[in-house]
């Protein structure tokens, strides 16, 4: 076997390695050095954490037993010292290592000013989870404050996240207007206004001068004199790719290390990957870019052919209520002009900067909503001379008359070229040629073209088509809309939703021209879900949209008491386990009853006491059930191999594996799972959601099966050979279902209407399995928590009445 | 009247609802999505249902039971039901919230 070397498990390494594992797990045997005490995790959201809305395990991508699971050696905690080409061995602190293939993905590092008084104790940069502690422990003291030095993406989201730790923050930015390489003036300065109002202080055009401190920091001075006292400097002023040991091993340099479009480096064994790269004089900062790389860099290891391209990048800053958008390129320059629109009540700016007749740059602050449409058109180098006048008002005014007043029009208006049905690449075009070949109907169009015959939310679109095209020959069947509130179905808010990228309830009321102020039962709960389901990282969940038993996290019964029900992962417990639930019961007089989830609820449980009991149970390290969710309730699991005589796997293992993956995310209705250890099928797993079957040569995955009012078989999706391939099938099957089901159909009822051919067809691509994976995790970093401790914690109080007049005289 | 303070209106989460224990009964307080509240019995007209666990949207409540919808200004059942749940006065004064327990006591009695 071939040995792999990678120096640096960050980004862009993690990326490369789960690549490797999904195509050809053995092709190598992988040693991994990383300077940092630990092994792959998310960077970026370094912020979040600092902010206090993560903790770090939530953003860790790989854990010690993915490392195991597949063979791969760590040195983490172990810094790299140099590279021997000759001898092909890498020189560890520790010892070193041969190589056949090397990957370097040192990343980079932030670029300390070498200013006086850079290295007291106290000055930090932002790039790993030290620099992140620091600056948390730093905001441990109440009155602490900090400077920042820098105001570009990092340095906000660094002000930003130490001012909600409570710090009194200021933030130094050398030019003229913050995010200076991202933003124009005007943005800048919107954006310079609402970090003040959130009490950040900002000073553009500030140079420093010195940071003075006696044995650590105490203060910042500027050239002007000003004094800026500070308990804590953060260094944002940049990065530089972290290249010396490349440059030491003689590899060809430019400003970081030059690499071909398959990432070899100028040794034919030795390639490299994310910030630390150099391609065609362009070096990278982002995650994107860095996400094809190592795409690539698989492909090429694994012999496939490959070729990494430039492609246009976008930035969004990570600071909640800051909505800015930016891509392309906004310099001022001949033959460049410019569009403005500008709306200073509602705090919104936009800027196109268009170059024969070419969009070549935007920048929105406050409105982003159409910035994918623009970020395309720059993309794509459409030819926009034709929709100019009315190009700043965003794709639903491409018909002239604006789409919320004629869907039809701007459906009219749109190229030939525009992309209707996204899962299949249909345009409209096509479309069109198909009604001229004769066809009438949508399922016409379906059969014909594909477009709207997969996950259906263009299906709105589709008929908007054939109405332009067959004028009166067409009537658009009405489907039926939400709820009073709206005209729209449930497709076509999710479509919308995600289209014009509405990011919070009021946004989807005002957008989508809501009839009451504030939705209704109905509709309110489907909302929040498809927000939180399409934009998790930045909607905040609104309990106030849920139906009382998600609320309060229990279930309400008919005399107005709740039951409670905590998680016996894949129906095992312990004795520990049941002593904690029958003192709970006793405690609190409850009627107890094992449920057909092989699961024990506590019944009868009154309102106030919710956070008791829980804190109780939780206390005995069990976590809430989530027996009252549209979210993952039980998986059902028979012994398996553990104890039956028929058993061919580890169904118990399984199933609890399954459910320590899936737990806690929301879904459009309930989902249930069963892992039955042979055909026999002790688990009744044919009947749920998605159940498995063992069997002696691997695992047997159905879906769409049902056990309520309709009873329904599962139907076959996949037969796998290993848990991994489980677990990223069923994970990738039950986000697909979050991303496309419709609010209260349970998943068979989805399957039935999008076709289990397309669920197949979408799920059989190793990449969109992926992609739908890594989604489900990104949701999960936030969801995945346990309501109990959450509200034992921050809400109890909203569980006791506001104010007790009992012993108010009544006369 | 008498008005007897309860609370503030940050007690109550904007478009949620608390309930106020009296020796007679539950009573409902609900916020809506501005500045603005009601109270009712807790108590749906139909089966007796909390209302404060229902969700509230515009100037209406929807029991968690069974999904009846009741005015909050005049505590009517709304579309084809019919019903009516008991309201009682109570406003905002410096952010406090002040319910009026003459009311209550009268209504019941
Ligand atoms: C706080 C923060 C927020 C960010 N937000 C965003 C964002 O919103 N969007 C976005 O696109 N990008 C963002 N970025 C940038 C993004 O994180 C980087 O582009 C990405 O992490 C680079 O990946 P990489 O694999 O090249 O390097 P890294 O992830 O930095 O990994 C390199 C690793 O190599 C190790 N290493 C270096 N030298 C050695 C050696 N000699 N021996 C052993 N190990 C070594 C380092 O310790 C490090 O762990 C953010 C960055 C930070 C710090
Ligand atoms: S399903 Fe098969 S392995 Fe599981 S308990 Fe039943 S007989 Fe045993
Ligand atoms: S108890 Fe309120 S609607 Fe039935």
């Amino acid at each position: 076997m071939q040995k792999m070397v990678i120096i640096g498990a960050g980004m862009a390494s993690g990326r490369l390695l789960e690549h490797i594992h999904e195509a050809q797990p053995d092709a190598f045997e992988v040693t991994i050095f990383n300077a940092e005490p630990r092994g792959n995790y998310n960077r970026i959201m370094l912020s979040p954490v600092l902010a206090g809305d993560r903790s770090f395990e939530e953003i860790v991508t790989h854990d010690d037993d993915w490392y195991a699971d597949n063979n791969i050696t760590t040195r983490f905690g172990e810094k790299v010292t140099g590279i021997d080409r000759e001898r092909k061995v890498v020189i560890g602190e520790k010892g070193e290592v041969a190589y056949d293939k090397l990957i370097l993905a040192t990343g980079s590092a932030p670029f300390i000013i070498p200013m006086p008084g850079h290295d007291l104790p106290g000055v930090v940069g932002y790039r790993d989870l030290e620099d992140t502690n620091a600056m948390i422990d730093a905001a441990a003291n109440r009155e602490a404050s900090a400077v920042v030095i820098g105001g570009g993406l990092l340095g906000l989201e660094a002000a930003a996240g130490l001012r909600m730790q409570g710090m009194e923050v200021t933030v130094l930015h050398i030019a003229g207007h913050l995010m200076d390489r991202q933003l124009d003036e005007a943005a800048g300065y919107l954006l310079k206004n609402d970090l003040e109002k959130r009490g950040i202080r900002v000073i553009v055009e500030a140079n420093t001068k010195q940071i003075v401190g006696n044995g650590k920091v105490e203060k910042v001075l500027l050239d002007d004199g000003t004094e800026l006292p500070a308990d804590i400097v953060v260094m944002a002023a940049g990065i530089r790719p972290a290249v010396q040991l490349g440059h030491e091993a003689g590899l060809d340099m430019g400003r970081a290390i030059k690499v071909d479009a398959q990432m070899r480096t100028s040794d034919p064994d030795v390639f490299a990957v994310g910030e630390c790269v150099e391609f065609d004089d362009n070096i990278f900062g982002l995650v994107a870019p860095l996400y094809d790389q190592a795409k690539v860099l698989a492909n090429t290891l694994l012999g496939k052919e490959d070729t990494f391209t430039v492609r246009e990048i976008s930035t969004k800053l990570k600071v909640t209520g800051c909505d800015l958008f930016s891509a392309g390129d906004f310099a001022e320059g001949e033959g460049r002009e410019d569009i403005v629109f500008r709306d200073p009540k509602r705090r919104v700016y936009k800027r196109l900067i268009v170059e024969n007749d070419r969009l070549i740059g935007a920048v929105m602050y406050g409105d982003t909503a159409d910035s994918n449409w623009f970020f395309g058109l720059i993309k794509d180098g459409t030819d926009i001379e034709e929709m100019r006048e009315t190009l700043i008002f965003g794709p639903s005014f491409q018909g002239g008359g604006g789409a919320s007043v004629d869907p039809l029009a701007a459906v009219a208006a749109l190229p030939l070229e525009a992309e209707i049905c996204g899962c299949n690449g249909v345009c409209k075009g096509d479309i069109i040629k198909a009604i001229e070949g004769g066809v009438q109907t949508l399922d016409g169009v379906r059969t014909e073209t594909k477009a709207s015959a997969s996950c259906g939310t263009c299906t709105g679109l589709v008929e908007q088509v054939l109405a332009v095209s067959l004028g009166d020959g067409f009537e658009i069947k009405a489907e039926k809309p939400i709820c009073k509130c709206t005209d729209l179905t449930h497709e076509d808010v999710r479509r919308l939703i995600k289209a014009q990228e509405l990011k919070t309830q009021p946004a989807v009321w005002q957008e989508l021209a809501w009839k009451t102020p504030n939705g209704c039962h109905v509709c309110r709960p489907a909302v929040n879900y498809y927000l939180l389901s399409d934009w998790p990282l930045e909607y905040q969940d609104d309990l106030q949209s849920r139906f009382v038993n998600e609320r309060n996290h229990a279930n309400i019964q008919k005399d107005g008491t709740y039951s409670v029900m905590p998680r016996m992962w894949g129906g095992m417990t312990t004795p520990d386990e049941l002593i904690a639930v029958a003192t709970a019961a006793k405690k609190f007089s409850a009627a107890v009853k094992v449920t057909g989830g092989q699961r024990i609820d506590l019944l009868g449980i009154k309102k106030e006491d919710l956070p008791a009991i829980w804190s109780d149970l939780n206390d005995a390290g069990m976590v809430s059930g989530h027996g009252y969710t549209k979210g993952l309730r039980t998986v059902k699991t028979c012994v398996g191999t553990d104890w039956c005589r028929f058993g061919t796997q580890d169904s118990t293992g399984l199933g609890i594996k399954l459910e320590k993956k899936l737990w806690g995310s929301w879904t459009p209705h309930k989902v249930k799972l069963g892992v039955s250890g042979c055909p026999r099928n002790c688990a009744e797993s044919t009947c749920k959601d998605v159940g498995i079957i063992c069997v002696d040569s691997g695992y047997q995955i159905s879906v769409a099966g049902a056990a309520g009012m309709d009873v329904k078989m599962t139907e076959s999706l996949v037969d796998v050979a290993t848990e991994a391939e489980v677990e990223e099938w069923v994970t990738a099957f039950v986000q697909l279902y979050r991303e496309n089901g419709k609010y209260l159909d349970r998943a068979y009822k989805w399957v039935a209407k999008v076709g289990l051919d397309w669920v197949k067809e979408e799920l059989s691509d190793s990449d969109t399995r992926k992609a739908l994976v890594d989604r489900f995790d990104i949701s999960q970093s936030v969801y995945q928590k346990d309501p109990w401790a959450d509200h034992v914690r921050n809400r109890a109080d909203q569980y006791k009445p506001i104010a007790d007049l009992t012993k108010e005289a009544v006369t | 009247m008498s008005w007897t303070d309860i609370g503030t209106l940050n007690d109550i989460p904007l478009r949620g609802s608390r309930i106020v224990k009296t020796a007679v009964g539950c009573i409902a307080v609900f916020r809506t999505a501005e500045a603005e509240v009601f109270a009712t019995s807790n108590k749906c007209a139909h089966k007796g249902g909390p209302l404060s666990e229902g969700i509230v949207h515009d100037r209406k409540i929807t029991c968690p039971l069974h999904n009846w919808i009741f005015s909050l200004e005049t505590g009517e059942a709304q579309g084809a039901d019919q019903g009516q749940i008991t309201t009682y006065p109570v406003k905002i004064e410096n952010g406090r919230l002040l319910l009026d327990f003459d009311a209550v006591i009268a209504k019941v009695a």
